[in-house]
């Protein structure tokens, strides 16, 4: 049993060197907050389109916001207040796409308002920008040429529209004809049950 | 007051608003919410019953107020007493403050579900459509039990309305997403797919969402999706630009179902009947030459809508990879859109041109337009622009282009964002190596890298040049010419001295016959550096001194004078303290033999991939990298660590002398892992402990966190097992219960039994953060030929596991025959939004079904006879990697499962064991046997493990096993 050891020993004796082992990566990667994924090919994963959508003004207040995967209260706001920051800090002649985290970051700005979605990396770049627009036209058609206070004080009614056009982040009906039918059929049913109101409430003071 | 609302207004919370509005100050504001807050609660509390109408005007304030930021604790039931309302608009914004406020309260969520359920059964379109936008908001996993089989319903009824429908698929999907578990099609499969015929778009549209996730989940039931969608796909793109009325978007026929169809049809291979493949490709030729086309329109829009189905046919065309053809041709579209005046036009081109040069089809063309990226390179004015160019670059160079691409990357790196410098280096670092035909280009590259973007460049990149160095005799010298001029320069970084140092230190001598790079000229310019660098540098420069005192005996003098010197030899870091007195003492007492011994040039490196390809795919996910270079090499360079022991062994063998210039040059210190010089003895210890698995458990932990996180784990997919899985799996060879995994976020805990051929596992997952983590699955499967030689079934977990909480799994094993392989166990979860994707192997190994026998002496060595034959036997020698405890030997033995046999063998130091292993199918008995060799010294113990059963393939594993245990 002693014999072979020394054998052994010499046997299992890598060529190997100081040097290349510490060339090896022993460094700890810091986490990021979202973790890098990136994917190569494109079969059986489950995608979320869409994860997120927000609305900001040139001041960076949010001013809708909607999200398509579950996320605390405290990280959604730290992902607003990031991209918000980032996306004010860019040049109005950039390119409207951006790599942050791990996701894909398509935004546009109309007038005083920031509209800007975060997609997966692989999803098209151009179909989402046109996603922002269509939104923009149908708020625009609602409204009555739409501006930044419309969708302050009618928050709820972007919400509505919003739904009605985007589904857990994928297109739900493209159409503006048809998008636009279904808020004004709930428009419609509003104002018939509409309750007469107290003199009190219409001047405010409830 | 502006913006007169459209349909209700509701003037309270319109007053409200620009109240806050109105706010001077943030106080102000908060004082006024509160004012607001105060004021609601009252009303909710009152004795009046409140009316619906004011009761959607609070609760709508209360979202108000909650989406500016503050955070909101009531309401909720008021919000929930809403949806059972008559009035829609009560209704809606009840609905609506659910899917922006909704929490996991239990007792809501029943009674949620309760008026989402009235709502999808009242036939009223429009409420039912609210109610699939709740689900479909919320997506939770209660929903997904109380909804998942009635969805599927609606969506295939005849009777359902189109909006309902669109609805409902959508819903489908994020519960699927959520739970996919919960939604079974199986039935409703081919109706489904089906609805890719449906008359309105609409349908087409929103049904084609959830095909698509479908589909890529499950190809085989959902393959007859393809042919439908071709042909869907050829009827709008032949159809005319009016064709399709108001899905025509600014002249382009259904741009979004277009671009969606190309995107399902990326799930499969490439058709394989003859005229549905014919039909596709004219449908993207289709669309490459409208591509050409004069556009219908100067809107943006147009062309956004256009190029947006253009770029998913290009993306489908690099799916398929086999028709040279489109590819040459998108290769051509795609540069001309590198010159396009759109910047959103050339970043697209640059990023979809990355995939293209990774097929052989079209490299070349891809190619072509290096002169244009180069120019992207330098004259684009937005960095994420900038970065695609260099991704491009790095993509399309090879062996031809090489030396140019690398020369502009290197002047790029001078001006470079430093956003992205050290992705830069790496870059320049692995093209360099990768295509250096004379190494002299290569060290001068690296040399410029260092020079350029010193703090960038990372320790993988200046180890990688030293290695290569010492590898290359024909290089040596240039390499030392090199960098002596180099560190002539007044100012230079820290890793330029270090590269210095250490090839000075070896091959010095090769440059030494010029007079104006005599020894001692070489020693002072290094040592003009000294002083100012850090301790590590300083480290390594005192062993290059050592090293030079061998090449050069006339530099002795100097050198021991600078080693005796008070700043050395009484210098306040150890380290270099005990450097500075090691070497004078070896100096002034070894002969010349016994230095040119223990400092002789450093041997050559064994060939293996580059660590810096491993750190960049790290850094950037294998899609930067190029395809070419396969994943799984950088495994063997990141868990080189193993060889770790034997070499320090040799050093520390080789060294007669007890110093520590058993590494030769210091390095140890230097690098990331090196604690401080250990002393000869304690070097061997740490040593092993390091390669056995003992230090396990440390490393587990900061290896299992980041590789809970591999770049190129595919998002979903499970990921590949971790790398120190096997190791894991060790660890419970002998035991049963334990820590399985940890990382920062998630433990998991096991407890199992066996008897017989049967077991059970209880495994515990423990969230570890305080945040909860959402769609919480784990999977168990068996690999390959394992799936028929063992059964494994689980119950599934919760999907929810709350911050700090715990939940318990249990997983029944039966062993049908025997095996090699372990299950794997796959966990899946989101922590704050990112996807966890956990890969580990379930410690199930065969020995966990051994049945232990006793029996005497003689019965024994009768068997052990019996199995004599070659391929019975299995036998392992291996060095010992921990102490050779009795005890503990014996408990490890006992824990293997098998029986030990006390007084068997004639010398008392070895162990005997026996058992049988129960398989469904058979038995196998087995005999072992260890023989330690614990009179050697500390660092040589051996053993012997001998493995004899009737079958070739238990003895092999068994003995495998047993092998790392020691």
């Amino acid at each position: 049993m002693c014999q072979p050891i020394k054998k052994y020993l010499t046997a299992s004796l890598p060529n190997a060197h100081p040097l290349h082992t510490y060339g090896s990566v022993r460094k700890r990667v810091k986490c990021s907050f979202i973790y890098t994924y990136i994917h190569i090919g494109s079969e059986s994963t489950i995608k979320i389109k869409m994860q997120f959508m927000l609305l900001f003004s040139r001041q960076g207040k949010l001013r809708l916001q909607k999200w398509y995967v579950p996320l605390s209260d405290k990280e959604r706001k730290k992902i607003s207040r990031d991209l918000v920051q980032t996306i004010l800090a860019r040049k109005p002649k950039m390119c409207s796409f951006l790599e942050w985290r791990d996701l894909k970051i398509v935004y546009k700005r109309y007038a005083s308002l920031y509209f800007c979605c975060a997609v997966e990396d692989q999803d098209n770049e151009l179909i989402t920008l046109e996603i922002i627009h269509r939104y923009v036209e149908l708020l625009d058609k609602y409204f009555g040429s739409v501006c930044e206070l419309d969708i302050i004080f009618n928050f709820e009614k972007a919400y509505f529209i919003l739904d009605e056009f985007l589904l857990g982040g994928e297109a739900q009906e493209t159409s503006k004809k048809n998008v636009l039918k279904a808020i004004e059929q709930a428009d419609l049913l509003q104002e018939e049950a509409e309750a007469p109101r107290s003199v009190l409430e219409e001047i405010g003071l409830t | 007051m502006p913006a007169v609302s459209k349909g209700d207004g509701m003037r309270g919370l319109a007053v409200f608003i620009s109240d806050i509005r109105n706010c001077k100050s943030k106080e102000a504001e908060i004082k006024r919410i509160n004012k607001e807050l105060a004021n609601i609660r009252s009303k909710f509390k009152g004795d009046k019953a409140l009316d619906g109408y004011s009761k959607k005007k609070y609760v709508c304030k209360l979202l108000f107020i909650f989406l500016l930021g503050h955070d909101i604790d009531f309401g909720h039931m008021e919000a929930v007493n809403l949806l059972s309302s008559n009035k829609y608009t009560e209704k809606q914004i009840g609905y609506l403050f659910i899917s922006v406020l909704v929490n996991s309260n239990s007792e809501l969520i029943r009674l949620i579900n309760n008026a989402i359920k009235n709502d999808l059964s009242s036939r009223n379109p429009t409420f039912m459509c609210l109610a699939l936008h709740c689900i479909a908001n919320v997506g939770s996993r209660e929903m997904a039990e109380a909804f998942a089989g009635e969805i599927p319903r609606i969506l295939v009824a005849g009777d359902t309305m189109d909006s309902v429908k669109q609805s409902a698929a959508l819903c489908l999907l994020r519960l699927y997403k959520a739970s996919p578990d919960l939604v079974l099609m199986g039935e409703w499969t081919s109706r489904v797919v089906h609805l890719l015929n449906d008359q309105h778009m609409g349908v087409v549209t929103a049904a084609i969402s959830l095909i698509t996730c479908l589909s890529s989940k499950n190809p085989d039931e959902f393959k007859t999706c393809v042919s439908l969608a071709v042909s869907r796909l050829s009827r709008i793109v032949s159809s005319a630009s009016t064709d399709l009325q108001d899905y025509t978007y600014y002249f382009v026929p259904a741009p979004w179902l277009s671009c969606k169809l190309l995107r399902l049809l990326q799930c499969y291979p490439p058709p394989e009947d003859g005229a549905v493949k014919g039909r596709l490709v004219e449908c993207l030729e289709t669309i490459l030459n409208k591509a050409q086309e004069p556009p219908k329109s100067k809107k943006v829009q147009h062309s956004n809508a256009k190029n947006a189905i253009l770029f998913e046919a290009i993306s489908l065309i690099i799916h398929y990879d086999s028709e040279p053809n489109l590819l040459v041709r998108a290769c051509n579209q795609l540069g001309q859109f590198l010159q396009h005046r759109e910047t959103n036009l050339r970043y697209l081109a640059l990023e979809s041109m990355c995939t293209l040069a990774s097929s052989e089809f079209s490299h070349e063309a891809v190619k072509t337009h290096i002169e244009t990226v180069i120019n992207a390179l330098k004259t684009e004015r937005d960095v994420s622009v900038r970065q695609r160019a260099a991704d491009l670059l790095y993509a399309m160079c090879d062996r031809s282009n090489a030396k140019q691409i690398v020369a502009e990357m290197l002047s790029y790196l001078e001006t470079a964002d430093y956003s992205i410098r050290e992705e830069m280096v790496l870059k320049v670092a692995i093209l360099a190596e990768k295509y250096a035909v004379d190494y002299s280009w290569y060290v001068d590259t690296i040399l410029n890298l260092i020079r350029i973007a010193g703090d960038y460049v990372s320790e993988e990149v200046w180890y990688r040049v030293i290695q290569i160095v010492i590898n290359r005799d024909d290089v040596q010298g240039y390499a030392a010419k090199t960098v002596f001029e180099a560190l002539q320069a007044p100012a230079c970084h820290e890793n330029m001295v270090k590269v210095g140092g250490y090839i000075l230190g070896e091959f010095g001598n090769l440059i030494a016959g010029d007079p104006r790079s005599s020894p001692l000229v070489q020693f002072n310019l290094l040592h003009s550096k000294f002083h100012l660098c850090s301790v590590p540098t300083r480290a390594l420069l005192l062993s290059a001194y050592i090293k030079f005192i061998n090449l050069f005996p006339e530099t002795k003098a100097t050198i021991q004078e600078v080693l005796r010197s008070d700043s050395q030899i009484r210098n306040s870091d150890v380290e270099l303290q005990q450097r500075a007195v090691e070497y004078l003492k070896l100096s002034s007492i070894a002969s010349t033999d016994v230095l040119a011994t223990v400092l002789e040039e450093m041997p050559p490196f064994p060939e293996r991939e580059s660590s810096i390809l491993a750190k960049l795919k790290k850094k950037k996910g294998p899609g930067a990298v190029s395809v070419e270079l396969e994943d799984g090499k950088e495994r063997g360079e990141l868990n080189g660590g193993a060889d770790r022991g034997g070499e320090a062994a040799i050093a520390a063998s080789n060294a007669s002398t007890p110093s520590p210039s058993s590494d030769l040059l210091g390095l140890r210190s230097a690098a990331p892992v090196g604690g401080p010089a250990p002393s000869a003895g304690s070097l061997l210890v740490d040593v092993f402990s390091e390669a056995g698995p003992a230090a396990s458990s440390t490393r587990v932990n900061d290896d299992g966190f980041l590789s809970s996180a591999p770049p190129s784990a595919a998002s979903e997919d499970p990921a590949p097992p971790l790398p120190e899985s096997d190791e894991l799996l060790n660890k419970f060879v002998c035991k049963n219960n334990g820590v399985l995994f940890e990382n920062q976020l998630l433990q998991i805990g096991i407890k199992s039994e066996y008897r017989q051929n049967l077991g059970r596992m209880y495994l515990f997952y423990g969230n570890k953060t305080s945040v909860q983590f959402v769609s919480f699955t784990t999977t168990v499967s068996c690999p390959g030929e394992l799936q028929s030689q063992l059964n494994v079934q689980t119950k599934p977990v919760e999907p929810l596991v709350e911050g700090g909480a715990q939940v318990q799994q249990v997983i029944n094993i039966e062993c049908l025959t025997d095996f090699v392989d372990a299950p794997l166990l796959n966990i899946k979860f989101r922590y704050g939004g990112a996807l966890q994707n956990i890969t580990l192997k379930l410690p199930v190994t065969i020995n966990k079904f051994f049945q232990p026998t006793e029996m005497a002496a003689a019965d024994f060595f009768q068997r052990w006879k019996q199995l004599s034959q070659p391929q019975q036997e299995a036998q392992k020698i291996f060095k010992a990697s921990h102490g050779m405890d009795t005890e503990v030997l014996k408990a490890k033995l006992l824990g293997l499962g098998t029986a030990l046999l006390e007084n068997v063998d004639p010398n008392p130091e070895n162990y005997v064991c026996a058992g049988v292993i129960q398989t469904k199918i058979q038995q196998v008995g087995c005999l072992l046997r260890l023989e330690p060799n614990a009179q050697a010294q500390p660092g040589e113990q051996m053993y012997r493990l001998t493995l004899r059963s009737s079958k070739d393939t238990v003895s092999q594993r068994v003995c495998d096993l047993l092998a790392e245990q020691f």
